[in-house]
């Protein structure tokens, strides 16, 4: 056996292991979304092509939410084209209303029925009026949130952008694009707008 | 039923206090009193009891009971063998977990079809369904058994691996995966806390405690109803009972957990 015939099965077998390898590689996001598509079915308004991703989906998934600066930017400005802003150029809604919207998770559930009881589910995950003693933590607190933020327009229009599609301003967050995902309508962020920034509101206490 | 009206009683009394004190630790500590409190009276052995019967009663067309029903560790035998699923079964070819197993028992030795082993799989509170009663039975058998689920065999890898990419995935209204909730330390949803199941430590405290008596609404809950729930509350449509994609997810959680003694069925809020 000469060197280069000796290089060469050195090769191959360099080929085979790498095959094995790729056959043991974690199932793909194509891969677990064919087996969602075999192993789930719709349900009321829970219909199977959930399970579909987007593109904002696949690359938080594939990069263990952290995507290359570069791209995130990216894919930012395009979920920021994706906000449409209220055409009376009014921000602000009426906090009572949003205070009932920021305490009801319910929504967008097979349970749940299409334009029935829904809201953004704030407090699952925020601190917002300091008096409210149950709240969850897997977003930063938003208490007296207008004291960091300020009320002005441009704080206004960021509130409601951010609600309506948290990802055109961090690509990876875990918070829902409400408006995008038509989970909530425009008076219904406007309202969560008011409740978080409206100097009379609990939050703002 | 005294037991769980008592219980109700002071999980009220606690959540009253847990309003009236400083937050943080203080409720916390409170939380954890509440829970240690209502495990000492919970009525986890009904269920057990229940399971057991079930379990050595003659049933379906057949008329034979579970006693020949191999869990894995050969016909018959309960001892240890939730502590060892899911697991590759020869028969079937397939990973499985307890209540796929279960509804395959049922099908072949009882001789019930599928769709009546899985017609009514999640009771309420009123009547509890007999894989409730089934699962906490044959858990049960497995308090202070070591977990000890293998990967050893290719499909049982596979499934550990597939579970893992799940766990991940993000899809859905809200754009939620499993670790969404479960993947980051500290965190929880109101005033519940979140184990992080991708985590050793968070496998083991929380999957050793499954099956779950719920305090809350006073039901015993199995692992496919949890799974089933938190892809309802993450806005996906319904799995499957049973299938694939829930017995990998239950197979990442339980691998996570290897090394942790069984202690459930456990006691839940």
């Amino acid at each position: 056996m000469n060197s280069k015939s000796i290089r060469l099965s050195l090769g191959s077998l360099a080929a085979a292991l790498l095959a094995v390898q790729l056959a043991h590689a974690d199932p793909t996001p194509l891969e677990v979304r064919a087996v969602l598509h075999r192993d789930f079915h719709s349900r009321g308004q829970a219909n199977l092509s959930r399970v579909d991703q987007d593109d904002v989906q696949w690359l938080c998934t594939v990069s263990h939410n952290k995507p290359s600066a570069k791209r995130a930017k990216e894919m930012e400005a395009e979920q920021l084209a994706t906000i449409r802003y209220p055409a009376d150029g009014k921000f602000m809604g009426n906090w009572k209303k949003g205070e009932k919207l920021a305490s009801t998770g319910k929504g967008m559930t097979w349970k749940d029925k299409p334009g029935g009881t829904h809201g953004g589910g704030c407090y699952n995950c925020h601190q917002l009026a300091p008096s409210q003693p149950s709240y969850g933590t897997i977003g930063p607190s938003l208490a007296h949130f207008a004291k960091l933020r300020g009320t002005g327009h441009d704080a206004q229009k960021y509130v409601y952008g951010k609600l309506y599609n948290a990802k055109a301003y961090n690509l990876c967050s875990e918070m829902p694009r409400f408006g995008t995902s038509g989970s909530l309508t425009e008076q219904d962020i406007k309202d969560l707008v008011a409740y978080l920034l409206d100097p009379t509101s609990p939050v703002n206490k | 039923m005294l037991t769980i009206r008592g219980a109700t009683v002071l999980g009220a009394a606690v959540l009253a206090l847990a309003t009236a004190s400083a937050f943080g630790e203080n409720v916390r500590q409170e939380i954890k009193k509440y829970q240690r409190m209502t495990a000492e009276n919970s009525p986890v052995e009904l269920w057990v009891l229940q399971g057991e019967d079930l379990w050595r009663q003659k049933r379906g067309p057949n008329h034979v009971s579970l006693e020949r029903c191999d869990l894995g560790m050969g016909p018959g035998v309960t001892k240890g063998a939730y502590a060892h699923l899911p697991r590759y079964f020869k028969d079937t070819d397939r990973v499985q977990d307890l209540e796929s197993r279960l509804v395959t028992c049922m099908t072949t030795l009882q001789g019930f079809s599928e769709k009546e082993a899985t017609k009514r799989v999640f009771g309420n509170a009123d009547k509890p369904s007999d894989m409730e009663y089934l699962a906490a039975y044959v858990a049960s058998r497995s308090r202070g058994v070591r977990m000890q689920v293998s990967t050893k065999n290719p499909k049982e890898k596979a499934s550990y691996e597939l579970g893992r990419a799940l766990f991940h995935y993000r899809a859905g209204s809200w754009d939620f995966s499993c670790a969404s909730c479960h993947g980051t330390p500290g965190k929880r949803i109101r005033m519940q806390a979140l184990p992080v199941l991708s985590s050793k430590a968070g496998a083991r405290g929380t999957y050793t405690t499954w099956p779950g008596y719920r305090v809350s609404n006073s039901q015993l809950k199995t692992m496919q109803w949890r799974i089933n729930d938190c892809f309802r509350q993450q806005r996906f449509p319904e799995p499957n009972y049973g299938s694939d994609a829930t017995v990998a997810l239950t197979m990442y959680m339980a691998v996570n957990a290897n090394g942790a003694i069984y202690r459930g069925p456990g006691t839940k809020r």
